[in-house]
């Protein structure tokens, strides 16, 4: 399930990555591809073709330049997440302010989306910013949305004006103008107004959320709308957006493991921004909206731009050029240049902060692995590789028993440790001839730059990166909480 | 339906153009069936076609339905108890206001228990319903333990000889195991007193692929035995729902189509199916 599309999504990478080298057609694939990924991510169709001609036309525009770097694929990928980030974030801004209090912010959207739940969480982020914020309850259709507000208010120090029982009795458009009034001779500086959920096609009810509308005339009109929505984002936010008219959308539900590539659609269809997100049940689980991080979850590749940066700064280009001189001319990866990896590793700080970042870390596996990690490894299994003479990193084939039992003296560790150390590493580098000799150009995956795209799932075995199994005498890492990747791998700090 | 009739009438007449081919893909897309789903079937009524290819493409959708039985699964000779559970916000509650009514016409002794003890309102929102219907609604305070909730309304429905109890859930997301982790309590101590004879999923039409989640870790967690499929009158097509029965083999018993207490009805997969393309 979602596990298997950050694998589709790596393995669309993969696939390139091997290539190395990039030409017209492998850009259409990728791109088929993509489009595949963006959809099972719930983009809308329309808007998920319109996204991919936009990279396939500016991924084209490059091609020339983008073959002199060292690792094509990973600078499409750039291109595809900026592109994403662009379209989430355009028109970023925070709410306005009325010139004369108070401000006036009016929730709609369809049913089940959590206004009435959200109308507390920013009551409670504005209060706690100094505002005086009161509740307006409109919702007078659901049976004791008004009951729920109250509660809500209350727990929060937050006034409610709840004039009519709801339960299908009063005027939502009265209780709404006269709440706003309310808060004006109350010198409340902020109103909030939620209202009944409402389907876009149901006219009538279109029509009574304009007149609410145009009774208090909100400085914003907020769509809030369900993460987990699929297809039906663009014609249901088209159709508020031409009934009611909206300024800004709040994503509900964040916390869950959607993708919730209806934030991309909607945004990309109204043009509206998207202002605040939503991440749990309690008043507190609300926060800004940052783009970055919904373009990562789409993709489900975690936070990439901030690795992307890392390894950027952590593998030297002198580094990473010294390994592709070494891998095209034939020669054998040798421990030495594993060491220098394991140097940039550790440059790139946290491991398991990073890895918290690659794709493919939102399957319960892979957390699983990730929990495990154990970064006293990648320490031991240098002291290791340190404890090798020039010769012996050279070619670890002359390390016999007794070179062996010196390098675990040296190092303090366990000759199986050593053992198992060299087994790994021997399978990469066959893994790196066979590579080579099946004709594929440019580093596999993992080896030479940070392309972790290709990690998940193979992370660890083979490429002589310490394997997350294997047990070690640290502490257990800390469960992380956060469905959100980016979140997630903050966490892992 | 207006899609499918065109495309059909150039299938037969072998008039019919990639084009067309890629409209019936792009709106099965739409319907949230999946892209991969979406690209299978017409794949798939591609290489069949020289026969009766409406026939086909209907057939492929209908082979993906669950081949369980919809009928509701009750007891003759004791309370017949249902669980009712789902993301947030779904219409888990609505629901079971709507079943609760649609079995009372039919002629059975319903009570409704309020187990949502968590989300701000959930207990009042049930009693009001259980008034308008005049369906008895076994309550706790708010913030009791949900399975202890459920455990007496089970004990209270006994005595009194109910015939079904429908038992209304707190909204949770399935990424939560400590909230999954709940539900199975409430599973498992409703039936120290007496089996659950169908747990049933509210699932939200406009949901998009993460229903796919959603219903594999809640059949997981409590073993679910069905679908409710809400939020039908909307413009979401609810392909998600065919989806879910494909993967999880769960089938859908009722749609609710609106906000009265009437709008629910038995799945009927024909008009379903037609939905789906239109
Ligand atoms: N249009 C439409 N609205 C529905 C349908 N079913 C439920 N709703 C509405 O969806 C909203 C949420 O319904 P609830 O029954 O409260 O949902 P819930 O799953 O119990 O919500 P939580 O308990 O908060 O998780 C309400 O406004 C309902 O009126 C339906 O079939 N069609
Ligand atoms: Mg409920």
């Amino acid at each position: 399930m979602f596990d298997s599309l950050s694998v589709k999504f790596s393995s669309a990478f993969s696939s390139l990555r091997k290539k190395g080298r990039l030409k017209a057609e492998d850009l259409n694939e990728i791109c088929d591809e993509i489009r595949v990924a963006l959809l099972d991510s719930d983009v809308s169709l329309d808007v998920a073709e319109e996204f991919i001609s936009k990279i396939r036309t500016r991924s084209l525009e490059v091609l020339p330049d983008i073959n002199k770097g060292i690792n094509p694929s990973q600078q499409i990928f750039e291109i595809i997440n900026e592109e994403l980030i662009e379209i989430l974030g355009g028109n970023a801004r925070r709410i306005r302010f009325a010139k004369n209090p108070p401000t006036v912010i009016l929730l709609t959207g369809l049913q089940g989306a959590g206004k009435t739940s959200l109308a507390g969480k920013l009551a409670k982020y504005l209060k706690d910013q100094g505002n005086t914020p009161i509740l307006v309850a409109s919702d007078l259709q659901r049976p004791n949305a008004v009951t729920q507000l109250q509660i809500v208010g209350e727990s929060i120090g937050v006034p409610v004006f709840a004039p009519s029982p709801g339960n299908g009795v009063g005027d939502p458009i009265e209780v709404a103008r006269a709440g706003v009034k309310f808060a004006k001779e109350k010198m409340h500086n902020m109103v909030i107004v939620d209202t009944a959920g409402r389907l876009g096609v149901d006219l009538e009810l279109m029509k009574q959320a304009k007149s609410i509308r145009d009774a208090i005339n909100p400085q914003e009109v907020l769509f809030v709308v369900d993460a987990m929505i699929g297809q039906d984002a663009v014609v249901t936010a088209k159709a508020f957006m031409e009934g009611v008219g909206f300024d800004a959308v709040v994503l509900t539900k964040l916390d869950g493991d959607a993708r919730g590539g209806a934030a991309l659609s909607i945004a990309k269809a109204t043009g509206r921004p998207i202002m605040f997100a939503a991440t749990g049940e309690k008043v507190e689980d609300f926060d800004l909206f940052y783009p970055d991080r919904m373009a990562s979850r789409i993709l489900g590749m975690g936070d990439v731009q901030t690795l992307a940066e890392q390894a950027k700064k952590a593998f030297d280009s002198e580094t990473s050029s010294k390994l592709e001189t070494k891998f095209a001319s034939g020669e054998d990866f040798t421990l030495d240049d594993f060491l220098d990896q394991l140097q940039a590793m550790k440059k790139m700080g946290s491991m398991t902060k990073m890895l918290g970042m690659l794709p493919g870390m939102n399957s319960s596996a892979m957390k699983k692995q990730l929990e495990n990690f154990d970064e006293g490894e990648l320490v031991r299994t240098q002291a290791i590789v340190q404890s090798m003479t020039p010769a012996e990193r050279n070619d670890p084939k002359i390390l016999n028993g007794s070179r062996r039992a010196r390098i675990a003296l040296g190092s303090g560790r366990a000759v199986s440790e050593i053992n198992s150390l060299v087994d790994r590493f021997s399978q990469a580098q066959k893994m790196m001839k066979q590579l080579r000799n099946s004709g594929g150009r440019g580093l596999p995956a993992g080896m030479g730059l940070p392309s972790g795209m290709a990690l998940p799932g193979g992370m660890g075995q083979g490429m002589g990166f310490p394997s997350g199994k294997s047990s070690g005498n640290m502490p257990p890492k800390k469960k992380s909480k956060s469905g959100n990747p980016a979140k997630r791998a903050a966490e892992g700090a | 339906m207006a899609l499918f009739s065109k495309l059909f009438s150039k299938l037969r007449s072998g008039s019919i153009s990639e084009q067309d081919w890629d409209e019936i893909e792009r709106a099965l897309i739409e319907s949230d069936l999946g892209a991969a789903a979406a690209a299978e079937v017409v794949a798939t009524a591609k290489r069949n076609r020289g026969s009766d290819s409406q026939a086909e493409v209907i057939a492929i959708l209908t082979s993906w339905l669950s081949s369980t039985t919809r009928t509701l699964n009750l007891a003759t000779d004791r309370t017949t108890t249902i669980l009712v559970v789902g993301v947030n916000g779904t219409g888990k509650t609505t629901s079971v206001a709507k079943l609760a009514n649609f079995l009372t016409k039919s002629g059975k002794t319903v009570s409704v228990a309020a187990a949502d003890t968590f989300r701000a309102g959930a207990i009042d929102q049930l009693q009001t319903w259980g008034t308008r219907l005049g369906i008895p609604v076994i309550a706790g305070a708010a913030q009791a333990d949900p399975a202890s909730v459920a455990f007496d309304a089970i004990s209270q429905a006994q005595k009194s000889g109910v015939e079904i109890l429908i038992v209304d859930t707190a909204g949770r997301l399935h990424t939560k195991s400590g909230l999954m982790d709940e539900l199975g309590k409430i599973r498992r101590v409703i039936e120290k007193s007496s089996p659950v004879d169908e747990v049933l999923l509210v699932v939200d039409a406009t949901t998009g692929q993460n229903g796919i989640a959603q219903s594999k870790v809640f059949a997981e967690s409590v073993n679910v035995t069905g679908l409710i499929v809400t939020k039908m009158d909307g413009s979401a097509s609810g392909g998600i729902a065919l989806a879910i029965e494909r993967q999880t083999g769960l089938p859908i018993k009722f749609v609710g189509y609106g906000e009265g207490a009437t709008d629910l009805r038995p799945f009927d997969a024909a008009t379903y199916i037609e939905g789906l393309v239109s």
